[in-house]
């Protein structure tokens, strides 16, 4: 006969203004099987917890309830709660009577009839439960960073000093993502490439580290601490070992006229290129869209040229497959495409630059050597207008982004200072609708660019830019001097929203790794986990998270790296036993559950049975590997013979529960 | 909240709180030099029950509807829609009429068939 104990948590008045905790407690009291029931203001504090192990001892209990909030935010408490009273941790069921009763309910009549409903459906449920025991699985001692921006950088490097490979994926031929085309940063105004290349450099040269460039995960399998991922490393064309990256290939190579995607389209690059002059790895790279020996095999000035013999027409894409205990994600973001606004003319005018393209127009290694010249005529400008919020904060994906893009402001402030500082003969301005700079130094910064740059900075929205004789005639609202403006300016700079990079959907897929509606990765508590996903071993660096400055970027990479370090040290991690388990007697082979396993813990193997009359029957039957199935149940919905069970959550179980609900 | 901004809000569709004050209704506007009240202006009026006064202004007339406001309302709160939700509400107010009937005998004309008459007094009395 079981003997069950229930506990009714208030969580202050979170649960019990609206749930009348007494009631819940005194009704459960009666169901069958409970043989004690109490409520108590904070089951989770000291004191709960010890009134719970009391109980336990003192009614001989062999089975808890607690009704209080989701088990997501304290079933590992109350398992290890029971645990210490020497009851098995699944003897436990949480009846969430918070997010799922108190905090959507008003009425409190209803409420607390609904917290019964649910502490019953529990109850039902936790005498069926069996006593579990969990397994350990191995940690394999490396990390995989995917994405070689500053984001991911940090995190590897981080996570090297303390000891462990980590092995960088990058899709681009050099490391150093948006950074690298960054000019100054803010709000310190130090160049980019003079805090980032160093960076870069340490990453190549620290023995725990492997740069992977030019490669995308193709694939992945497993679980926390037992990854194993798939590399595609794209055929460069060049033998990495070989090539010095001494550059003369990209300056003999008859092809010029290859839009330079490291300067945004504004120049042009060879078909053989090193994208920047402190690319790391520094090689070059033969762009097979492009290079007339790869399409038409007439050419190979290149080869002819390379005195190290690097040059590798016939080079193929690598499949690399490594083992990792722990994956990074640092896929970072773009800038939007502005296709949407025509009103700002910008594939109208070459001289309507998006602000990344700003960057390069005003780098010293960018296309112009770092003197600010109209796209157009080469010409200097005298009145820029900077538009902000250009595709952010918008209703709904038909307009734009819905959300704040964070850095535009800053960076607005810093285009519009350092022109100002560069060419003191330039009028510039600064359209806004709110100014968000919270930040160390950053509204200090802003406020510098206003009184003592002498930016105008205006409230207002940019209605309208015209291409019209060689300027664009910008209509724009001055609300707080309540007029319209018209000015002819020579450049318009649009701080597009940036978005997560478009292959961070597949990715997460891969990984099984959540996203919201905006693509960016969900982590697995806003507050309180913001560098973890929610799924074991995958753990988030930078803006693929959400948008950031480089400080956050930073910041948030080095935490990714603290929890990777904290999951490489353990030797062997706890599973969770509420893993699927095939009644064989009753598999058909039908290879359902193998399809729908996300985690590939499914196989099918043959085995005899004693069948009618001393016979032997030979049949296929399905097998789960409890290290590698998650428990997500997917193969026991899917199984057509129901031989398919989750332990812990047998269907018998689930079933239970439902009888409960409804009786 | 006055009845006539939340009859405004019922015509158009439009919900003025979406707004986020941005002004790229005003800024795109190309009627803006005969407004007397402009487009985030009149946003605003209907936001903070102001519409008496819009109703009463003759500047809600210099809208051309060209719906460039509409189109690049960053927050879909379409601006031209409101507008044209006060002149509806204007036209049916109530006591406010355009015509009476003791206008009629001097509106008989030979030519003018009766029943336009008839359906102008229809449109344009809305009761007392």
């Amino acid at each position: 006969m079981q003997r069950i104990g229930v506990f009714v948590c208030w969580c202050g008045s979170n649960i019990a203004a609206t749930v009348d905790v007494e009631t819940v407690a005194q009704t459960l009291a009666k169901e069958p099987g409970v043989v004690f029931s109490t409520d108590y203001q904070y089951m989770c504090s000291q004191a709960g917890q010890e009134l719970i192990q009391e109980a336990i001892r003192e009614h001989r209990l062999t089975g808890v309830v607690i009704c209080s909030c989701s088990p997501r935010m304290h079933e590992a408490t109350f398992r290890k709660t029971v645990e210490k009273a020497g009851l098995n941790p699944y003897l436990l069921e949480i009846a969430n009577i918070r997010e799922q009763c108190s905090w959507i309910h008003k009425d409190k009549l209803t409420a607390t009839q609904k917290a019964v409903i649910l502490g019953r459906a529990a109850i039902a449920k936790v005498q069926l439960n069996a006593p579990l025991t969990a397994g350990k699985s191995p940690v394999t001692k490396r990390a995989l960073v995917i994405g070689g921006g500053i984001a991911g950088i940090q995190t590897a490097l981080d996570i090297a000093e303390a000891g462990f490979p980590v092995d960088i994926v990058e899709k681009k031929p050099t490391i150093g993502g948006k950074m690298t085309q960054i000019d100054k940063t803010f709000p310190t105004l130090d160049c980019a490439a003079c805090i980032l290349t160093p960076k870069m450099v340490d990453a190549s040269q620290n023995e725990n580290i492997d740069i992977i460039s030019y490669a995308q995960v193709e694939k992945v399998q497993g679980f926390v601490g037992n990854f194993s991922v798939t590399i595609r490393k794209k055929a460069r064309y060049v033998d990495e070992h070989k090539c010095t990256g001494c550059g003369l290939c990209t300056e003999k190579c008859p092809q010029k006229k290859v839009p330079n995607e490291f300067n945004l389209g504004l120049d042009n690059r060879r078909a053989i290129y090193i994208p920047f002059a402190q690319a790391v790895p520094k090689v070059a790279t033969i762009d097979p869209n492009y290079c007339a020996m790869l399409k038409s095999g007439k050419c190979g000035v290149c080869a002819k040229v390379c005195t190290a013999g690097a040059i590798d027409y016939k080079q193929q894409d690598q499949l690399i497959t490594r083992e990792y205990g722990a994956i990074v994600v640092a896929t970072g973001f773009e800038p939007i495409q502005l296709d949407k606004f025509d009103e700002f003319a910008y594939s109208q005018s070459p001289d309507v630059v998006t602000s990344l393209e700003f960057e390069r127009l005003m780098n010293a290694a960018g296309p112009t050597g770092g003197t600010l010249l109209r796209p157009s005529d080469g010409k200097h400008p005298h009145t820029l207008v900077f538009v902000q919020c250009v595709g952010s904060r918008c209703d709904g994906a038909e307009k734009g982004k819905s959300y704040c893009s964070k850095i535009c402001c800053m960076y607005t402030a810093k285009h519009a200072m350092l022109t100002r500082e560069k060419y003191p003969d330039t009028e510039v301005y600064v359209f806004y609708i709110d100014v968000r700079t919270p930040g160390k130094n950053f509204d200090e910064f802003y406020r510098r660019a206003v009184e003592e740059y002498g930016v105008h900075y205006i409230k207002g929205m940019v209605g309208k830019v015209t291409p019209q004789d060689g300027k664009l005639k910008v209509q724009a609202s001055d609300l707080l001097g309540g007029r319209q403006l018209r000015i002819d300016a020579d450049m318009v700079i649009l701080a597009a929203a940036i978005e997560p990079d478009k292959t961070a959907r597949p990715l997460a897929t891969m990984l099984t790794a959540s996203m919201d509606t905006n693509d960016f990765f969900t982590e697995a508590h806003p507050k309180l986990r913001p560098v973890e996903s929610p799924t074991a071993g995958i753990f988030l660096s930078g803006a693929c998270q959400g948008p950031k400055d480089i400080p956050e970027t930073v910041a948030q990479a080095s935490a990714a790296a603290a929890k990777v370090i904290g999951l490489l040290v353990k030797d062997s991690l706890t599973c969770n036993p509420c893993t699927a388990k095939p009644d064989e007697l009753m598999c058909n082979g039908c290879s359902s559950c193998e399809k729908v396993c996300p985690y590939g813990a499914i196989t099918y193997v043959d085995k005899s049975f004693r069948g009618p009359n001393r016979t032997t029957l030979i049949r296929r039957v399905a097998q789960v590997n409890p290290a590698v199935c998650q428990g997500c149940g997917a193969c026991t919905v899917a199984c057509p013979s129901g031989a398919m069970d989750l332990l812990g959550f047998s269907n018998q179980q689930i079933l239970a529960e439902v009888d409960a609900i409804c009786r | 909240m006055t009845d006539w901004t939340n009859r405004v809000q019922e015509i158009s569709g439009v919900n003025p709180r979406k707004c986020m004050k941005c002004g790229k209704c005003t800024a795109t506007c190309p009627a803006y030099d005969q407004m007397e009240y402009h487009p985030h202006q009149f946003v605003d009026m209907v936001c903070t029950g102001r519409v008496e006064e819009l109703m009463a202004s003759k500047g809600i007339y210099t809208c051309l509807g060209c719906f460039a406001c509409v189109e690049r309302c960053p927050r879909s709160v379409e601006p031209a829609n409101l507008i044209e939700a006060v002149r509806l509400a204007v036209i049916r107010q109530q006591g406010g009429n355009h015509m009476k009937p003791d206008q009629i005998p001097g509106l008989l004309n030979e030519e003018l068939p009766q029943q336009a008459i008839t359906s102008a007094l229809r449109k344009y009395s809305k009761g007392g």
